[in-house]
């Protein structure tokens, strides 16, 4: 196991962790922390699917993060930087959507943006956030109608994150 | 990579979220983000250059010894490995424009019956397609321990790959995914219990990771 197969991963990896996490310093600790980990537990990689292992790591990382800060994700989003961040859409727009996920339930937010992100079966989903197949399938659509309420403005959008 | 995905519902929201979100793909990587192998891949590599060492200063003279002297400098102790002889099986092939392949796709039946007949061992085909490469068809060549298969693949921009299939040597052991820079030819390469597989092109790094964990789990999961 090399450092240079992870690589091309990266940009994956922080594409996720941008939209989860909302704000960009705060996901690209988690890459770099992602990362670490990674290269630590290189001896336990076995060949495979590299991508669900890194994946599966932020995972670990992400939660252990939540657990310790108590706030959850309750985090202040600068609407001008993140805006400014985000250039090919209209800022409304991007604000709306982060404000929206930000609305969903950490692990409803995961599920989510795994499917719409990166593409990934629900078997693919089910081992990288290591949850039964019955478990994506029932959070994905939850945390889909629930997005959707949000963009369309029927639920009163609070940035207040119901955790887990 | 889904496959059981239905028609998507949701399709506004994905479309949303990727707009939002993919202009990060092309942000330069930060480079904190770089890490370096673990110490301890390091000192094994360094190891097992040590003992090389080690094991040819203490072999040599005794070959030497027995062996008369007609080739005082072997030009090589072993065959060339299996990245390199890859990747040139690459160079070879890879720029003919009438005659890449001796066996065509269309016969695809008849190519994968006849090279796992010669290699003697059951082989197959990785599909492609989804990462943009069509196979073009196959050959067989010499290769150190007996005959070897070499696939050759091409995108729409006339770009191609080759997957070089050898039966393990006994002196390979199975290695996990390895990466090797041949000139200006990458190739991922790996060895299991039977086969030792190197995927070869003049495509970038990240690119041909990609499809080789592709092959990979074709070769391994089916």
């Amino acid at each position: 196991m090399d450092y240079n197969l992870i690589v091309p991963f990266i940009p994956n990896l922080r594409r996720y962790a941008r939209a989860l996490v909302g704000d960009r310093d705060g996901a690209d600790d988690l890459v770099q922390d992602t990362l670490e980990r990674a290269v630590r537990k290189f001896h336990l990689w076995r060949p495979g699917d590299l991508r669900a292992w890194l994946f599966s790591i932020m995972h670990n990382v992400f939660v252990n993060q939540l657990k310790s800060r108590k706030v959850g994700l309750d985090v202040e989003i600068d609407e001008e930087t993140l805006a400014a961040r985000i250039p090919t859409v209209s800022r409304t727009d991007v604000m709306d959507l982060q404000r929206a996920l930000q609305g969903l339930a950490p692990e409803q937010r995961e599920v989510v943006l795994l499917v719409a992100l990166e593409d990934m079966s629900y078997a693919d989903v089910s081992r990288a956030l290591g949850i039964p197949i019955g478990t994506v399938m029932s959070r994905l659509s939850r945390g889909r109608e629930r997005l959707r309420r949000l963009m369309d403005g029927q639920e009163t959008r609070t940035l207040r994150v119901v955790t887990p | 990579m889904s496959t059981e995905r239905n028609p998507d519902p949701f399709e506004r929201e994905t479309q949303m979220l990727r707009r939002a979100f993919d202009p990060v793909m092309t942000e330069p990587i930060p480079a904190r983000m770089y890490l370096r192998n673990p110490a301890w891949h390091e000192y094994a590599r360094a190891a097992v250059f040590v003992l090389t060492g080690l094991g040819l200063g203490l072999a040599l003279p005794l070959m030497r010894r027995e062996a008369p002297p007609q080739f005082p400098m072997a030009a090589r102790v072993v065959a060339p490995a299996l990245p390199e002889r890859a990747a040139r099986a690459y160079l070879v092939y890879s720029p003919e424009v009438r005659h890449p392949v001796e066996v065509d796709a269309k016969e695809q039946d008849h190519l994968v019956k006849w090279l796992s007949k010669r290699l003697d061992i059951g082989l197959k085909v990785p599909v492609l397609t989804e990462q943009g490469f069509e196979l073009l068809g196959g050959r067989l060549l010499p290769g150190a321990d007996g005959p070897v298969a070499q696939f050759m693949y091409q995108d729409g921009s006339g770009k191609r790959l080759t997957l070089y299939v050898s039966r393990r040597s006994k002196a390979e052991s199975p290695t996990a995914f390895r990466f090797a820079q041949e000139g200006r030819v990458n190739v991922f390469y790996w060895v299991d219990r039977d086969c030792g597989y190197a995927l070869s092109g003049e495509v970038d790094k990240s690119q041909l990771a990609r499809v080789a964990d592709v092959v990979y789990h074709q070769l391994e999961n089916d």
